[in-house]
């Protein structure tokens, strides 16, 4: 590898990084401006200034605030919920080793798998029965169910390589199962637990054919169903789409540089996803 | 994933040592010595009870309902037809059903076999030039943007880019008249010759970061001894490419292939906010068909049958990429 060779390598792959993020440029760039200079100079010249009341507009119509805060609290209450169901259902395989424990390991890792679309219409169909379509808590419940078949594979495995010579040694001194699983093997594993919790939330932010059916009222919307029926409907205009975009990409973005470290570790864990 | 796993296990084992575990200690108790609070107390498989309550109503039940209304007619109210095979029946005939799975394919190259190949080839790139003359920070920042597009929720990611195509004032096409390609624009997402390609190429976007990720975190696995010894024997970088790296990540390459299959047959949320299956159905896909079948056309049963065989097809795969990943986790002890 001479150094002659290295330049234009790096060159490329500053080139293609680059046009990764441009989409993400051209949004925040007209984001501030106006829908007049938007037509006038079209999406592609730098902004004259700063124009955020195309941004404020959308907000208000939308009511982007309560948006934001039903993505907060459905995917909030997942990651959390469906933490304590895998942690529960993988003590039992992983440390129980419980009989049979390779059939109920396949039996979690194909329901990750399921396609949404085999369960939706059911779904839909039992939530209506129940009292519970169209609110955020059925949502909850079905994306902690979803969420923690991941969550119990990958924590079976962990706990799989528990060193048994812990758990032994809290059982002599009088430990219940209970306790060890709080005291013991929760505060050690606590490193798997939080990439596990950074994904559930991320994931359950970002989903959307569950969301779409079972939330249709405007005050139980989250971020992305909102967003992604105004744009289904093909209603809005230049400025609100890249209000739109702007205000959709502002988490994500978020999300990723707070998490970043957690994230790059947990991709490579969260690989089945 | 294999490795990753594994390394999430030494975390666990690891943060045991360093909190004076007595794994330490080293000594062990005779097991026969003192009685163990058992009785009370209960087995392990209690601790299983509310996940396989919970399963059982969420996805076992809706799952063989689903299946059950696949052999009737119903429309969503009312009491369903039993119709048998009917609807298997209607499938085959129907030229629209076959379409949507060979959109299916091309989304399967959108999404795992070009992700794959460009993400091998960037991934090594990052991991040989980048890592070793630029330094890691690079390396992290590049990594960065490539995963970027992964964070995004998928209805945003298509808002963005329904904009960057627009045929009115669009950014691409903006941009091709600027440089004097006026010939060149098109109505990227509206001729129904071009959108499934349009499509694609967003969807290559979304999907690249993924393999890339994998990937480097499989080459620091591959032992440095390998490259250094080809390197020696005077093997260029594509060579040391194809016959050290390919072979070294093959366990990698299995699975990031299959996992990305089973997303690509699962595409619901791109095609809903691009296109809406059309024009004129040259992007549906068979989720997307599924949803029409369902809430739009009122034809339940049908939806069904459709979504019962993009099951059958998933769950097949999703068996073999299991087998491959024990397989490979078996390899790398």
């Amino acid at each position: 590898m001479t150094a002659v060779r290295k330049y234009p390598v790096l060159a490329a792959l500053v080139l293609g990084a680059a046009f990764m993020v441009l989409p993400f440029v051209v949004v925040l760039m007209n984001a501030v401006k106006s829908p007049e200079e938007y037509s006038s100079d079209g999406p592609l010249s730098m902004p004259d200034g700063v124009y955020l009341d195309g941004l404020t507009d959308f907000w208000e119509r939308v009511d982007f605030g309560q948006k934001l805060w039903n993505s907060v609290l459905i995917s909030g209450s997942v990651a959390l919920l469906a933490v304590v169901l895998s942690v529960l259902s993988a003590y039992a395989i992983g440390i129980g080793r419980i009989r049979g424990r390779p059939y109920v390991l396949a039996f979690f890792v194909l329901a990750n798998m399921l396609p949404q679309e085999s369960l939706v219409y059911p779904i839909y169909y039992l939530s209506k029965e129940a009292g519970l379509y169209d609110t955020r808590l059925s949502v909850v419940i079905v994306f902690t169910v979803v969420q923690s078949a991941f969550g119990t594979y990958l924590l079976s495995s962990v706990l799989g390589g528990f060193p048994r010579e812990v758990i032994e040694a809290a059982r002599i001194d009088g430990a219940t199962k209970w306790q060890v699983l709080w005291r013991v093997v929760v505060p050690v594993s606590r490193p798997t637990i939080g990439v596990l919790m950074v994904l559930f939330f991320i994931w359950t932010w970002n989903e959307f054919l569950l969301p779409l059916v079972m939330l249709v009222s405007d005050d139980n919307q989250t971020v992305s169903v909102a967003l992604g029926v105004l744009q289904g409907q093909r209603d809005m205009d230049a400025t609100m789409t890249n209000a739109a975009a702007l205000l959709g990409v502002l988490p994500a973005i978020a999300f990723f540089l707070i998490f970043q470290r957690t994230l790059t570790r947990g991709i490579a864990v969260g690989a089945v996803k | 994933m294999s490795a990753p796993v594994t390394g999430a296990a030494k975390d666990a084992a690891r943060a045991a040592g360093g909190s004076g575990a007595p794994s330490r200690r080293r000594w062990r108790k005779s097991r026969a010595g003192r009685p163990r609070p058992t009785s009370t107390e209960g087995s392990y498989a209690l601790y299983l009870l509310p996940g396989a309550l919970a399963f059982l109503v969420v996805i076992i039940v809706p799952f063989v309902m689903n299946t059950g209304i696949s052999f009737t007619e119903w429309s969503g109210v009312g009491t369903p037809e039993f119709t048998g095979l009917e609807n298997y029946d209607r499938l085959v005939g129907d030229e629209d059903f076959w379409e949507s799975f060979r959109h299916s394919l091309a989304m399967v190259a959108a999404m795992a076999l070009v992700p794959t190949a460009v993400g091998l080839v960037l991934a090594s790139a990052l991991f040989d030039f980048v890592g070793r003359h630029a330094g890691s920070r690079w390396v992290a920042v590049l990594r960065a943007c490539f995963y970027l597009p992964q964070v995004l929720p998928i209805a945003v990611a298509g808002i963005v880019w329904s904009w960057i195509l627009a045929p009115e004032s669009g950014s691409l096409n903006e941009l091709l008249g600027a440089v004097g390609l006026d010939a060149l624009q098109q109505d990227w997402l509206g001729d129904p010759d071009l959108a499934l390609y349009s499509v694609m190429a967003v969807m290559v976007w979304v999907q690249i970061g993924f393999p890339l990720v994998i990937f480097m975190s499989g080459l620091q696995r591959v032992d440095p001894a390998l490259h250094e010894a080809a390197e020696l024997d005077g093997a260029g970088w594509w060579r040391r490419f194809w016959h050290v790296t390919l072979p070294q990540l093959r366990p990698e390459i299995a699975v990031v292939l299959l996992w990305c299959t089973i997303a690509a047959l699962k595409v619901f949320g791109m095609v809903y906010v691009l296109t809406g299956g059309g024009p004129g159905g040259a992007t549906n896909v068979p989720s997307y068909f599924a949803y029409q079948n369902f809430f739009e056309n009122f034809q339940a049963g049908y939806g069904a049958a459709i979504s019962t065989v993009l099951t059958a097809l998933i769950l097949v795969l999703a068996v073999v990429a299991l087998k491959m990943q024990t397989r490979a986790e078996d390899e790398n002890g």
